[in-house]
Parts: C-alpha cells; sequence; structure tokens
C-alpha cells in the first residue's frame, strides 16, 4: 500500500498539523511516512499546504505531483491542486469559500463542511480533525487507534486534554463526509 | 669591578620574562608592539597563567605575535579574532583567552565582531593597539587616522569629506554593557609602560574574576608608516593623538556598577 | 526499535548533535535551515550535556567561533544556508589550511545571490571545488533522507577528526525541510579532558603545560614550507579517496541507464527508476553519498557495461563534470535539472531520460 496525499488551505487551518498527525500515526502501524510542507513567506497568511505519504514499502519521492488523495481547504487550492489528482483518485475539499465547484469526472469528489460542523460544535480548532475524520473514512489506512497514539506522542503534555475533543471532531467528520460524485 | 662580578643573581634587578621567547622580534626599531609584547608576558608569568591563556593573534604587524609570547596561540582571519576568542572561552570557560589586534584589523574589517563580542560580555581581554596607520600593508589609512594625516592612501591628508573621521571605537566599546573595564593607556615613557603593564594586569585578573571583557587600547607609534624617527614619532603621538584619543579610564565596574550603563 | 520520532531534517540535525557528543553549536538563522538553531534553543542541551549553543551575529563571525573552538579540540559545528555558506567561505578555507576537524551543514536553496529560499543544489561546486580560496578539499557527505541527517552528524565529526579536516553536510530544502521516521541513537557523553587530550593533545590549543606551545593557523610564510604544507593536505586528500568513498546502487546490476544523482534528487530519480522498469526500461540509480570523495571509481567500472549515464542535479550541470571525468569519454553523460529552487519530478527526469539517452 502507498498512499500519496496533499493537504492544501489557508495558513492557520492547520493544514500542516494534520498532515503531521497523519504521518505520526502512519508510525503507529509501522509503516514509512514523509511530510513535506511548502515553506517560506506563503505560510504565513497566504496559502499552506504538505505533501504526506504513507506507505509500506521504503518512500522513494517526498516531492510529488500527482496524488491519490486532494484534501482541498480553500478556493486557491483547489484551482492550483484540483488537476494533480490521479485519474480514479479522490479530491476531499470543504465548501466553504468555494465558488468554483471541482469539475472534473475521471475522479471521485467528496465534500465535507467542516468549517461549519466545528463553528456548530463551539470548537472552531476541531476544523481540521474533522476534515481528518472524514478523510479517514474515505481511504481508512490509519486506525483511530493509531491516530491517539500518535496524538499522544506529537502532542505536548499540556495538550493532550485535548485528545478526547480531538477524537470526537474525527468521528464528526466520518459521518458528515457526503459524496458528490462516484465513478 | 669586572663585569662578570657583576653579573650575579643577587644583583640583578631586570630579567626577560620566561613567557617570552628568544626569537628575535620582526618589529621596526620605536615600534610599540615589542613593549606591549613583553607587558603581556609580564602580566601571563605574574599571574602563573602561562598554561592556561591562550591568544588570538590578528592580521596586521602582530600576526607572528605567535613567535614571542611563549603560549598557545590561534592565527585569526583579519578582522575576526573577538569571534576566534569567542568560540575558544565558550567551550573552555576556565582559559584565559585575550585577542590582541590593531586598529585596522579591530576598528575597521573586524568593527563588527569586536562590538558583538564586547556587548556579549565574552570573558575575554581585548588588547587593541591603535598607531592610526596600517602598519604591515605599508602605511595605509586606518578608521583610526587622523583628519589630515597623511598615509599611503591619504597621500594629502585624511579628508573627512572623502573619508568620514577618525573613529574613537573604544568610546563606542565602553558603553556596551558587556564590558567591564575599558581603558586607554600608552607606552612612550617608563612611567606610561607600567601604568599600561597595571592595566594590562588588571584585565587579566577580570578574565579570572569572570568579569566580561576588558578592553585595553594602547595608543602606540608607528614611526615607519608615519615615516619619522622613533623619538619624533612619540612626540608626534603626544601632540596629535593624545588630544583625540585621551588617555585614561572610560569604565570600570570595579568603581562604578554595570547597571548604570544598561 | 529504538527511539522512533517523526521529525524534520533540520530539527534532526539538533538532536544528533547533542546526542553525538557535540561541545558547540555557533549559527545564524537563515531559511531554511533556522530550525537546526530554534531547535537547539528549545532543548538547551547546555542544562543537559554541557554542550554550548550561541547565536553568532554572522555566518562570518559563526565559522570564526567554530575556529576558535575547533582549535581546542573540541567537537563543534555550525548550520546555514547557501548565502550564508558564502560568507563563510573564507572561514572554511582558513580552518582547512590550519588542519581543524569540525563539522558545517549546508541546507541549501536557490540562488545566485539572495535567490529563493526554495530547495536547490546548485552549491556543489562551491561545496566540492573550493568556495574560499586556495587549494584544499572538504569531506563532504550528501544525505538523502531524514535518518542519513542524523547518521551524517556523527559520521561527519568522525571523519572529521579521523583526517583533521573539515567535514560539510550537503542537504538542501526538501531534506531540511521535511519530516520522516527517523530512529534516534543512545545518547553519547562529550569527550572528557582526558579524552581531549588523548584525541588531540598533539595539537590543540588548550594552555601551554610542559610542553611545546601549540599554534592553530593557517599562516606560513615561507613558499616552500607552504608547499610542503599542501603536499600533505593533498596526501591527506588521496587518503581519503581510497578509503572513504560511499555511495548507494539502486537497480544497477542489469541496468542499460544509470542515473546519477544525490540527496533530495536521488529520491526523485529512485521514482523515475520504478517509473522506467515498469516501461520494462533498463534503468538504476547510483546515488554518491560522499560528494568528495567522489565514487569515480564505481562509474568507471559501470562506464564498461552501460550504454549512459544521466546525472540528474537540481542545478545547470555542476556534478556532471565529475561523472563525465570518470566516465572520460566512454559513453554518453547528459545532465538534466531545473534551476533556482524548481524540484524536478520523476516524470520530467524520465522524460529527459528517453530524449537525451535513449533516443525516443
Amino acid at each position: 500500500m502507498t498512499e500519496e496525499i496533499i493537504i492544501a488551505g489557508f495558513g492557520g487551518q492547520g493544514v500542516l498539523s494534520m498532515g503531521k498527525i497523519l504521518a505520526y500515526s502512519g508510525i503507529m502501524q509501522n509503516k514509512e511516512v514523509s511530510w513535506f510542507p511548502s515553506y517560506g513567506p506563503e505560510m504565513r497568511g497566504g496559502t499552506a499546504n504538505v505533501t504526506v505519504i504513507l506507505s509500506d514499502t521504503r518512500i522513494s519521492s517526498p516531492v510529488l505531483h500527482h496524488y491519490d488523495t486532494a484534501i482541498i481547504l480553500n478556493q486557491q487550492s483547489l484551482d492550483k491542486f484540483e488537476k494533480s489528482v490521479k485519474p480514479g483518485g479522490i479530491l476531499l475539499y470543504d465548501p466553504n469559500g468555494i465558488v468554483h465547484e471541482p469539475a472534473r469526472k475521471d475522479i471521485k469528489i467528496y465534500k465535507i463542511e467542516g468549517t461549519r460542523l466545528a463553528a456548530e460544535s463551539g470548537n472552531p480548532k476541531t476544523f481540521n480533525m474533522i476534515v481528518l475524520g472524514a478523510y479517514l473514512k474515505l481511504k481508512p489506512v490509519i486506525e483511530l487507534d493509531s491516530i491517539e497514539k500518535g496524538l499522544k506522542k506529537s502532542l505536548p503534555e499540556r495538550h493532550h486534554k485535548s485528545i478526547p475533543g480531538n477524537i470526537e471532531a474525527i468521528r464528526v467528520g466520518q459521518e458528515n463526509v457526503e459524496s458528490i460524485l462516484v465513478l | 669591578m669586572d663585569v662578570k662580578d657583576i653579573i650575579k643573581p643577587e644583583n640583578l634587578v631586570y630579567q626577560k620574562s620566561h613567557v617570552l621567547t628568544d626569537n628575535v622580534m620582526h618589529y621596526c626599531p620605536g615600534c610599540s608592539h615589542g613593549v606591549i609584547h613583553k607587558l603581556v608576558a609580564e602580566v601571563i608569568e605574574e599571574l602563573n597563567i602561562q598554561d592556561k591563556t591562550i591568544g588570538v593573534s590578528p592580521v596586521g604587524c602582530s600576526v607572528l605575535a605567535y613567535n614571542y609570547i611563549d603560549i598557545d596561540w590561534i592565527e585569526a582571519a583579519h578582522g575576526r579574532a573577538p569571534a576566534i576568542a569567542t568560540g575558544v572561552v565558550r567551550v573552555n570557560p576556565d582559559k584565559y583567552v585575550f585577542t590582541y589586534q590593531g586598529d585596522g584589523d579591530l576598528a575597521s574589517i573586524g568593527a563588527g565582531e569586536i562590538l558583538h563580542a564586547c556587548n556579549r560580555g565574552e570573558n575575554i581581554v581585548v588588547i587593541f593597539v591603535n598607531n592610526a596607520i596600517y602598519g604591515m600593508t605599508g602605511g595605509q589609512m586606518a578608521p583610526t587616522t587622523l583628519v589630515g594625516q597623511k598615509t599611503a592612501t591619504t597621500p594629502y591628508g585624511r579628508d573627512v569629506n572623502l573619508n568620514g573621521y577618525p573613529m574613537k571605537i573604544t568610546e563606542l566599546i565602553a558603553q556596551l554593557p558587556g564590558t567591564s573595564y575599558v581603558t586607554r593607556q600608552s607606552v612612550q615613557t617608563p612611567a606610561a609602560v607600567r601604568k599600561c603593564k597595571k592595566a594590562i594586569l588588571k584585565a587579566f585578573e577580570n578574565v579570572g574574576n569572570k568579569k566580561g571583557t576588558s578592553f585595553v587600547e594602547v595608543v602606540s607609534t608607528c614611526n615607519s608608516g608615519w615615516k619619522v624617527d622613533a623619538v619624533e614619532a612619540n612626540c608626534w603621538m603626544e601632540k596629535n593623538m593624545f588630544p583625540y584619543y585621551p588617555l585614561g579610564d572610560m569604565k570600570d565596574s570595579e568603581k562604578e556598577s554595570p547597571e548604570s550603563f544598561k | 526499535m529504538g527511539d522512533v520520532r517523526l521529525m524534520k531534517g533540520n530539527e534532526v540535525i539538533a538532536e544528533a548533535a547533542i546526542r553525538c557528543g557535540c561541545d558547540g553549536y555557533f549559527g545564524y538563522p537563515i531559511t531554511p535551515q533556522s530550525e537546526v538553531l530554534e531547535t537547539l534553543a528549545i532543548r538547551r542541551p547546555w542544562e543537559e550535556t554541557g554542550m554550548v549553543v550561541l547565536q553568532a551575529e554572522s555566518e562570518t563571525a559563526s565559522i570564526n567561533m567554530l575556529y576558535g573552538a575547533a582549535s581546542t579540540g573540541k567537537k563543534v559545528m555550525t548550520s546555514s544556508s547557501s548565502p550564508g555558506i558564502s560568507l563563510m567561505a573564507e572561514g572554511i578555507s582558513y580552518l582547512a589550511g590550519a588542519e581543524l576537524p569540525c563539522l558545517i551543514v549546508n541546507v541549501q536553496r536557490g540562488g545566485p545571490g539572495l535567490g529563493t529560499i526554495q530547495p536547490s543544489q546548485a552549491d556543489y561546486f562551491q561545496t566540492c571545488k573550493g568556495g574560499g580560496h586556495g587549494d584544499y578539499k572538504l569531506i563532504v557527505l550528501a544525505p538523502a533522507s531524514v535518518q542519513e541527517m542524523y547518521d551524517f552528524v556523527e559520521l561527519g565529526f568522525e571523519l572529521a577528526f579521523k583526517y583533521k579536516n573539515p567535514a560539510i553536510i550537503l542537504s538542501d530544502g526538501v531534506i531540511g525541510q521535511m519530516m520522516e521516521k527517523v530512529e534516534l541513537g543512545e545518547y553519547k557523553p562529550r569527550w572528557t579532558a582526558e579524552q581531549i587530550q588523548e584525541i588531540s593533545g598533539s595539537w590543540a590549543c588548550l594552555g601551554k603545560a610542559g610542553r611545546e606551545r601549540h599554534i592553530s593557523t593557517s599562516l606560513e610564510l615561507d613558499p616552500y614550507g607552504m608547499e610542503k604544507n599542501n603536499l600533505r593536505f593533498q596526501a591527506k586528500y588521496r587518503e581519503m579517496e581510497a578509503k572513504e568513498v560511499r555511495y548507494e546502487m539502486f537497480d544497477c546490476e542489469d541496468a542499460e541507464y544509470i542515473l546519477v544523482a544525490f540527496g533530495s534528487s536521488a529520491r526523485i530519480c529512485q521514482k523515475t527508476v520504478e517509473i522506467a522498469r515498469s516501461k520494462g526500461l533498463k534503468v538504476g540509480l547510483l546515488r554518491p553519498i560522499t560528494l568528495f570523495p567522489f565514487p569515480t571509481p564505481i562509474i568507471r567500472e559501470l562506464a564498461g557495461t552501460v550504454k549512459g549515464f544521466l546525472s540528474v542535479e537540481m542545478n545547470a550541470g555542476q556534478m556532471v563534470e565529475d561523472v563525465r571525468l570518470a566516465v572520460n569519454g566512454k559513453v554518453p553523460v547528459e545532465h538534466f535539472g531545473r534551476y533556482g529552487g524548481v524540484i524536478h519530478t520523476p516524470e520530467e527526469v524520465f522524460d529527459a531520460l528517453k530524449q537525451k539517452l535513449i533516443g525516443e
């Protein structure tokens, strides 16, 4: 199994940390992982993206231009990465702020109303975990148990009390993902 | 009385420091470096720290200082001696580390390194030999060259419109909270030599007491570069350099609280 | 398995320094390597192992702090990115001239000039062919993974002390910024004063006690003396060439065409090999791990059996010159690369291979 993912959105949406949790959880399942971020000025308030690879075998290139899954959290990223999804691959997006819907017909398209659900839950910070939940529903490459372990290892101890809330957010995401285009 | 009857241990009033090597110095007759080297060597001998002193020599006439003072030495790139001394003392805080630098090395190409080392209060001694000229490269303008002073690169005299003003870097250094002792001395008379030695001794003692940076400027002569004889050089220095670079302590943390500088 | 973490290449450099018993780090912030100094500042190793960490006022100062500390036989290092390494070039030449062991890390970005902060491999010439003045060589290690960033810190120090020569880890923005699984080694204590005496006591400036004074210098005004120094350096470099060449090969056994690539470019080329093999083309990859000493002998050997080499670098063609020297005209040697901070794709490399060598 090799899963090649791009996660893209605004800086501050938790793009990089979502990727980090996914990668750390992969390690908990003895997978090979890589996490390569966009870095530099675009981090600060602009767009942010990260390439995450999970694999059962040694990972060759950590830098990719075609992905099995694209997790898209704003319009700029949709414009930039829709074309990068491999035919038959998955595009998962949050419709918040999206004015031009994805148009490809050769990929599976799903949406998760992460922004709305997070706001309704009263904890907007769980936004990225809701989106992660939606992804895991579509691609159950990582078990929830590993996510919990991954969070424990990647978060400083003072944040451990937030782990149950994060796990709950993942469940919310798993339950609310909607299919837009099925091949 | 025969000479050999006089040369007896009980008649000994002065001898060369054993921290000085027997190498013949390459400095020009009349140059201040020889005297300053001697003072540094005597201080190291008196404090009995030859085995824990590390000198950092500059680029300039004193690049070969390591041939004359019998201690471990590191030869620096031009201007970088304070950074090198920082590296040495940070990983060897028990050593006595000093830099020995001229005006071109310290105040021109190495102005950044000296200000930052002093500002961090590195526990080192800086011996700054200011003769207002580049000696080794053949008498070009230094940052401390006086207004109107003729050098190889200011053949009609230093023009402030072209070259700016002589830099009083020691006054700048004295403003930095990291320094504990900042003084300006000279070595043109026996009295001045004795005073200068006291200053160098205090600077090295400060290192032993972990007081931060001690900075000793020695206003010096370069009769070759100035194109005058040795005696005339001393007179020229007293007449022209001392008014612009007045002698004396600028800062002594023993007398004033370092807080007052913050 | 030991202590396995998900870490950035830059963070791992800091962690490796602490764990391998490094005595001091002197550095200056520059993207994309600032996490090295930042991680050290968070870790506070001075409380844990006694390792000194200091933010210098410039790269010029950091390399000279390194020179001072290295002159005392301590295990010390610095890191920077391309423009900062240019500033250090003077000091690196002095370190090589004074034969001081130390470790330098370059997390390369695109140039020339201020350039970009995106990954590049355009400092190959600077690192392997000079950079500073004079006839000198650095021991050059090119990591292709976060794990190698970790491993090469200790290896770099080992080789630096073995040859009394600066070693450099030539990394880039990809390896520095990406996170991968890394297995951290055991803590090794810093050398004691007695150990330093034993390892470097014959030359280190630690205070003249009961011996001749030690002088750490690159200066020798007598040209015949300086020539003698140079002959000694050259003998040392030849010994490195004989003993320290490191490389890795993928699918080279039956290969007709070989990609030569180092660092992150080698990772990308591994994917190209996968693509080529999936299309039935016999393509292999040779990854130099040491760029100096360069794996000339194996390339020379392969030149007898393959149809051509493609040197793939994130630059306008630098390592390709060393590949050509090794191949010495036996078979075609071509270059492919993107410049100025652009990372080539595995597909682009595959297309270049077909166009330039296979002839499609």
